[in-house]
């Protein structure tokens, strides 16, 4: 747990570090990263712990979105709204949770995957509030471009560092071993005294929470908004994808394979921009075969191995 | 002698099916009650249906005069009821330890979780898994797990400890292990209902037995009795054998 901590301290002082002296280029990119590993670490509470595959982070990334820009345009403070925004998605998690909780495996699945599609035909039916399919612009800083950019690096890495924390926490927790439990046998958990219902739900706001931050963080980011971009069904897809590869249910998988997947779409993807769908989805099925446990689960055993000779 | 747990006309029905139908009995404080049954006869639905994994149908069900018969299962666990699974049903990814720390931390009331593996511990060492704490639930022998889950319901610390074929599968020295285990947690006060094929268990156990067929309770009194009961003997062998042998023996 010690090991974790001095990781996580390392890690955010290098990408900080790098962020301060890069290009605005390499900033965006870092900026990307610490979204995308928040949005693998907030799968993985849910898909990774509590073993149920939910396809509900593009609908929190989207709400937490436009819950913000809607604030921010009533004249309320830049942070403020952003905690608003991870308050609001994590509440409707809540709500949400409590409703298609009892499914398991394939149906759950399915009930999260037509959240966001639900959100995303009330915020095209509501132009008065939202802007509808015309988008939402919302208020611009008044600061250089430069400083700009290295203040969004920054708000994107806290929330990753703090939705890790959080992750790092939660695995030496009462919850986090509850959710394990869960996870291999929810009957006999129930019978141990677990209350699945309870924990379940919890997993399911803290997988929430951190998301609708970050939609919150990237939508005044880029300024300007629209429910094809914040509800696109590859938010949901990509962090799953990340996880698997990283490997599910541990602490740092979740960011080696936000690291992997963004290498991937910078190099492979922009020169194969037809079929790049195609690549995700064979990404996945090669995972599934070949690296169930994912890349950590590689390096574990290296280690093993090394240590054994 | 105080009643701990009392079933009052519990039915329960899949589809068209009475697994369980109309039975009626009280356990004991202290008592070690034997439940027997031909295959198929309800006795592990019965348990589900005290544990709370089925609601019952119908009838009620009180422990220590609570009605618990809406209960989930989580909660009538921290009231005091644990039980073992017929198939085991450990956490594979979860090392010994960490599987009976879960009842500890969860329905025990252990304080946190050095507390939870602190008593995980004791209940390895009684159950004879001492050396086996930091294996992987998945690499246990079929005895050692079957004493795994025994760890885990002790780790509940019950009032009320439920055992559903704890023996079956295990060679004779197992099970003769296995008995002096259970008389032990009973000498600790832990009333004890438990299922078995095994004859010579039950006589050597249970103090009590419940007998059921086809969903029906048949007979309830002491073991000889209800082992010479033409209607359990008929349950078993068939009514020619039956009328046979009460003709022979009577």
């Amino acid at each position: 747990m010690k090991r974790d901590w001095v990781i996580l301290v390392c890690g955010a002082a290098a990408i900080g570090a790098l962020g301060w002296s890069g290009d605005n280029y390499f900033i965006r990119l870092l900026t990307i990263l610490c979204m995308y590993a928040t949005l693998a670490q907030s799968w993985n509470f849910i898909g990774g712990f509590a073993g149920y595959p939910s396809f509900a982070t593009a609908a929190f990334f989207g709400l937490g979105a436009y819950t913000s820009g809607v604030l921010q345009n009533q004249g309320l403070p830049i942070l403020m709204c952003w905690g608003l925004a991870g308050l609001c998605a994590a509440v409707f998690a809540v709500l949400i949770g409590g409703a298609i909780l009892h499914l398991r495996g394939h149906y759950f699945a399915i009930a999260t995957l037509i959240i966001a599609e639900m959100l995303r035909e009330i915020v095209n039916t509501t132009p008065n509030l939202t802007g509808g399919g015309m988008g939402l612009n919302l208020p611009i800083l008044r600061i250089s471009v430069d400083v700009q950019s290295r203040v969004f690096l920054l708000a994107m890495l806290v929330l990753a560092v703090v939705t890790t924390a959080a992750a790092i926490l939660l695995q030496r927790s009462r919850l986090g071993f509850g959710l394990r439990c869960i996870q291999q046998n929810e009957s006999a958990a129930s019978i141990l005294g677990v209350n699945a219902y309870q924990y379940k739900t919890a997993a399911f706001g803290m997988s929430a929470v951190f998301v609708g931050m970050a939609g919150a963080i990237y939508a005044s980011w880029v300024n300007y908004i629209e429910p094809p971009d914040v509800f696109d069904i590859l938010i949901a897809v990509k962090p799953l994808v990340m996880v698997l590869l990283g490997g599910i249910g541990t602490i740092f998988g979740p960011i080696i394979g936000a690291m992997v997947l963004l290498a991937l779409e910078e190099l492979v993807w922009r020169n194969f921009l037809t079929v790049h769908a195609a690549a995700l989805g064979v990404i996945i099925i090669l995972l599934v075969l070949f690296l169930p446990n994912g890349l950590f689960s590689l390096l574990k055993d290296l280690s093993a191995k090394r240590a054994k000779q | 002698m105080t009643v701990l747990l009392e079933l009052k006309s519990v039915s329960r029905q899949f589809g068209g099916l009475n697994a369980v139908n109309d039975v009626s009995f009280q356990v004991s404080q202290g008592e070690i009650l034997g439940l027997i049954g031909p295959n198929g006869a309800g006795k592990t639905t019965l348990i589900n249906l005290i544990t709370g994994v089925h609601p019952a149908t119908s009838g009620r069900i009180l422990f220590d005069g609570q009605d618990i018969t809406k209960m989930r299962a989580h909660q009538i666990a921290r009231k005091g009821l644990a039980r073992t699974f017929q198939v085991v049903q450990p956490f594979p990814k979860m090392t010994v330890l960490e599987n009976v720390a879960t009842g500890a931390l969860f329905a025990g009331g252990a304080t946190g979780l050095k507390d939870a593996f602190a008593q995980a511990r004791q209940h390895l060492e009684f159950t004879g898994l001492g050396d086996s704490v930091d294996k992987l639930a998945s690499t246990l022998t079929l005895a050692k797990r079957k004493r795994l889950e025994l760890a885990k319901g002790l780790a509940m610390r019950p009032r009320l400890l439920m055992l559903d074929e704890v023996n079956a599968g295990l060679n004779s020295m197992e099970i003769d292990d296995a008995l002096r285990m259970i008389r032990t947690i009973a000498e600790r006060g832990v009333t004890i209902i438990i299922i078995e094929h095994l004859m010579k268990v039950m006589l050597s156990t249970a103090q009590r037995i419940v007998a059921l067929h086809y969903g029906q309770m048949i007979a309830d009194g002491v073991p000889d009795a209800v082992l010479r009961n033409p209607r359990v003997i008929e349950a078993y062998l068939g009514s020619k054998y039956a009328a046979a042998h009460s003709g022979s023996s009577a």
